[in-house]
């Protein structure tokens, strides 16, 4: 690229984290560590029925509780009462109605935290208990209770690609479930609102889209959105959980009424009442082939649980729905999602979105067929890859890189691990041996691979921008390069590439990377493996505009060397990046709805115990198109860390509901990958730059997370022979085989 | 009922009142005003919250303030020397053993006291020695990694330091 000589760390390298230093020396400000003088703290009351009405509520007790400041219902929203990404359809604070166990009822702040739980204790909500809906057949009766005015569908879709009444000489057919997961980043929600003198509000917060998150709170402030400032605090991971609002309409509120700053700080069981999962799936299919394993028609029908409110479900399903045949070319299709209204917990994003639940459906299907053909895994997969230029069962045509069968052939041919005896292994090595429960006698080992895809941005037509600020200086220590954009770094590296970028672009190796706040316009959402293009791309532009002036003033054709004399006055640009436009589905589901995709494969090695139902992952291996990677090492990260999401989905992570009250939400009981858990992964990048993108670069954050669930219940069939149709797979369906 | 405790954390004295029930990481984060050590689980499972506390590794969300009264405790904020940064912490950003950075001082911790007891851990040492410490982000692979690296670092000084006498002499 165009790095000047001597300018290191430019993109294509593995350049270290810029926010290493103060995060490896605990001096980086999580939203959990704010603080102000004089600030109070806010506490969320919920409801614990999943389903009520609300006929009182009384705070008379809790209002004379010491040290409390306010104590607020529904009443007191001072402006919009709902809000909502798509639809704005959950109460800020609910009346009439609850729909989920957890939905807030009122706020109370408080002068110490202890207070403002003793206080929430205080009040004594009166409610008639209504039955609840926790089935998703059961909500789509007709006679089952509405749960909202238009019923409880949130989206219905059908895809009709080709002759869906195809005949074929073979058919597989199953039906899949997968859990509700949560996201669990580490840090637990958190955010501090402070009142301004204009009768504003400053809101620090960790989220995932500082402008989305405006978008929603202003309204229901009932102030203009130049009165409601957000600031980046310190984000301790999102993988979704963020991407919806929490607690900030809340602090705001409380803030406001009190004229004091309030805090509200999560602990991590109102975490798993706080933000939204993924969303649990049942997923029928039917694949139809040619003898020899050529896919003639795929039918399917995908039903997901939105829970109580309609969060991102429109575009989940819709993900789903789009992705339900695969990374492989299929000539007919009948697909039909439907993502429905229950009065368990909402769901919305989490990494994979959608394509996640997709994907364990059709790559067992993939499995089933090989079986039914006498082909092996790989060779099914291979015969009816997806390539450049093939039709999707949307009508949309691949017009960039989809190197399916490369990254099947490449992920088959990596090292496999060495097959070892029980006996001369370490006891943590086997299945079972961190307890000291299992000692090895009846392991048996199984392989299993998946493929999988899923698109990069926001889809259907949603016009998404990014918008970034560069500024080119000379101060006594050279060129300095100071970047702003509003785009969040949750963890997964953004700042760093963006430093990347802008000394590829300028030649300097001074880069300054800007706080994000709504000050500047939107960069979108942290999601959707979205940012490098986005921002990425929004900072290249204004890199260009700010070199194109240094070449004016320089009168040259390349950036001049010393650059100093030339950057007096300092030079600025702002300059949006707009991915291209896609288009909204028709009534048969045909369209152009993606702009892009990133494909995955993963081959999974497993051991079972199949006497005590216990498992080990021994290795995970993992193709994925990246287009280009811009920083490697942080590549290879999302990848692993992609991957143990996904191991923790196949194996062991779910959000217990009984009546649709969540029954494990703490991390004693809602079990995360630990480092034992967690098998080496062997990631394999492969690099066909997309057409189009920012450097040919795609997103990375997600295709791991897709492909590695599929992978492991694989190799666990393969194992066991077992038929496994639910993820996460418990060891009660493993016991008992021999 | 209030309790005066005293303690030296990072080598700095505190001396406050605390309630019995307070627990150290909330004496460490509110009262010290130390943020770097976290709150993850509320539930000693995470880890985020690992100090060292008279030279052992504990999860401070399982301490009472009043069982720290005279301790030594060191913190993520007590490791480096000015610029120079702790090996661990120069391990743990080259590697890229981190990614949101929650979990990385209670991590870095327990890997402290990791290596102190055993200096050249193997891969399956390693991940026993951090398995109370969860992460989100990373699948773990470059934190081993990471430490890894750390107890190489550290064989290599501690063998300067046992040379360097020898050299002058």
């Amino acid at each position: 690229m165009k790095t000047k000589t001597g300018v290191r760390g430019g993109i294509g390298q593995s350049v270290r984290r810029v926010d290493g230093v103060p995060k490896v020396k605990g001096e980086f400000e999580y939203a959990s560590d704010l603080r102000r003088d004089g600030m109070l703290w806010g506490e969320t009351v919920r409801s614990p029925h999943p389903h009520a009405r609300i006929k009182a509520i009384d705070i008379r007790a809790a209002l004379e509780s010491p040290g409390v400041r306010a104590v607020l219902l529904a009443g007191d929203v001072p402006g919009k009462k709902t809000y909502g990404l798509d639809a704005q359809d959950q109460p800020v604070l609910a009346w009439d109605v609850v729909r989920f166990a957890g939905e807030p009822v009122a706020l109370v702040a408080a002068e110490q935290p202890e207070q403002a739980k003793q206080a929430a204790t205080k009040i004594v909500v009166d409610y008639e208990v209504l039955s609840p809906v926790t089935e998703m057949e059961a909500a789509l009766q007709a006679d089952a209770p509405k749960l909202h005015p238009q019923g409880n569908v949130v989206r219905q879709l059908r895809v009709i690609h080709g002759d869906p009444e195809a005949e074929a000489e073979v058919w597989v057919e199953g039906t899949y479930e997968t859990g509700m997961q949560d996201q669990a980043p580490l840090g637990p929600e958190a955010g501090l609102a402070v009142p301004a003198e204009d009768g504003g509000v400053d809101l620090y917060i960790a989220t995932q889209w500082l402008h989305a998150d405006l978008e929603q709170i202003a309204p229901c402030l009932n102030l203009p959105p130049e009165k409601v400032r957000l600031n980046l605090s310190g984000v301790g991971g999102a993988f979704g959980a963020r991407e919806d609002v929490s607690m900030q309409i809340h602090a705001c509120m409380l803030a406001l009424r009190t004229q004091r700053p309030v805090k509200i700080a999560y602990g991590r069981q109102e975490s798993f009442y706080g933000h939204v999962h993924r969303h649990p799936s049942r997923i029928w299919m039917r694949h139809g082939a040619t003898r020899d394993g050529k896919l003639i028609n795929v039918q399917a029908k995908l039903l997901v649980d939105g829970g109580a409110y309609t969060s991102t479900s429109p575009a989940v399903i819709g993900n789903a729905t789009t992705f339900a045949a695969g990374p492989y070319a299929v000539p007919n299709a009948r697909l039909e999602g439907t993502a429905v209204f229950t009065n368990n917990p909402p769901c919305g994003a989490m990494r994979g979105f959608g394509a996640v639940q997709a994907c364990f459906a059709y790559e067992a299907q993939m499995d089933k067929l090989a079986r039914a053909v006498n082909l092996h895994p790989i060779e099914v997969r291979l015969k009816n890859a997806l390539k450049t230029g093939d039709v999707l069962p949307t009508g949309q045509r691949v017009t960039g890189a989809a190197p399916v069968r490369d990254l099947l052939s490449r992920c088959a041919a990596l090292p496999m691990p060495p097959a070892e005896s029980p006996l001369d292994r370490d006891r943590m090595l086997i299945p079972g041996g961190a307890g000291n429960v299992g000692h090895g006698e009846a392991l048996t080992r199984g392989v299993g691979f998946a493929a999988g895809y899923k698109n990069l941005a926001y889809s259907e037509g949603f016009d998404d921008s990014s918008e970034a600020w560069v500024r080119l200086s000379v101060d006594q220590e050279g060129p300095l390069a100071e970047v702003k954009t509003a785009a969040v770094d949750v963890g997964q590296g953004l700042d760093t590439i963006v430093t990347q970028v802008v000394r590829t672009e300028l030649g300097v190796q001074r880069v300054l990377v800007r706080q994000p706040d709504t000050a500047i316009g939107s960069a979108g959402s942290s999601s959707a493996s979205r940012q490098t293009m986005m921002t990425g791309g929004a900072v290249q532009l204004a890199c260009q505009a700010v070199r194109d002036e240094v070449l004016r003033r320089a009168g040259t054709s390349i950036i001049p060397d010393p650059l100093d004399e030339y950057l007096r006055p300092p030079i600025e640009a702002t300059r949006v990046f707009r991915h291209r436009r896609t288009g909204k589905l028709d009534a048969d589901g045909q369209g152009d709805p993606h702009v892009s995709f990133a494909f995955g494969a993963a081959r999974a090695v497993v051991e079972v115990d199949t006497e005590l139902g216990l498992v080990r992952v021994v290795q995970l291996a993992v193709s994925q198109d990246v287009g280009r990677a811009l920083n490697p090492q942080s590549v290879r990260g999302q990848i692993e860390g992609g991957s143990a999401q996904g191991l923790g989905l196949a194996l062991m992570e779910e959000i217990e509901l009984k009546d649709g009250k969540i029954r494990n939400a703490s991390f004693t009981d809602y079990l995360l990958p630990t480092i034992l858990d967690m098998p080496p992964v062997v990631s394999d990048l492969v690099e066909e730059p997309e057409p189009g993108l920012p450097y040919g670069a795609k997103g990375v954050g997600e295709p791991s997370t897709v492909v590695v669930p599929a992978a492991i219940v694989a190799a666990l069939r393969a194992a066991t022979g077992r038929e496994l149709p639910r993820a996460p797979v418990k060891p009660d369906e493993l016991v008992g085989i021999r | 009922m209030r309790h005066r405790v005293a303690m030296t954390i990072n080598g700095t004295q505190y001396e406050h009142e605390v309630e019995p029930r307070t627990l150290l990481v909330y004496y460490i984060r509110e009262q010290a005003g130390l943020t770097g050590t976290h709150i993850g689980c509320d539930t000693s499972s995470c880890g985020a919250c690992t100090v060292e506390m008279d030279g052992h590794s504990v999860k401070s969300c399982t301490v009472f303030a009043v069982q720290a009264d005279g301790a030594q405790i060191t913190t993520i904020e007590g490791l480096a020397v000015g610029s120079q940064l702790h090996p661990l912490q120069q391990a743990f950003w080259d590697e890229h053993g981190l990614q949101c950075g929650y979990c990385t001082p209670g991590m870095i911790m327990a890997a402290k006291q990791l290596l102190e007891r055993n200096p050249k851990p193997t891969e399956q040492e390693i991940r026993l020695g951090i398995e109370g410490n969860l992460c989100r982000c990373t699948g773990y692979q470059n934190i081993v990694k990471a430490i890894e690296t750390a107890a190489r670092t550290m064989a290599a000084q501690a063998g300067k330091e046992v040379k360097a006498p020898a050299a002058v002499s």
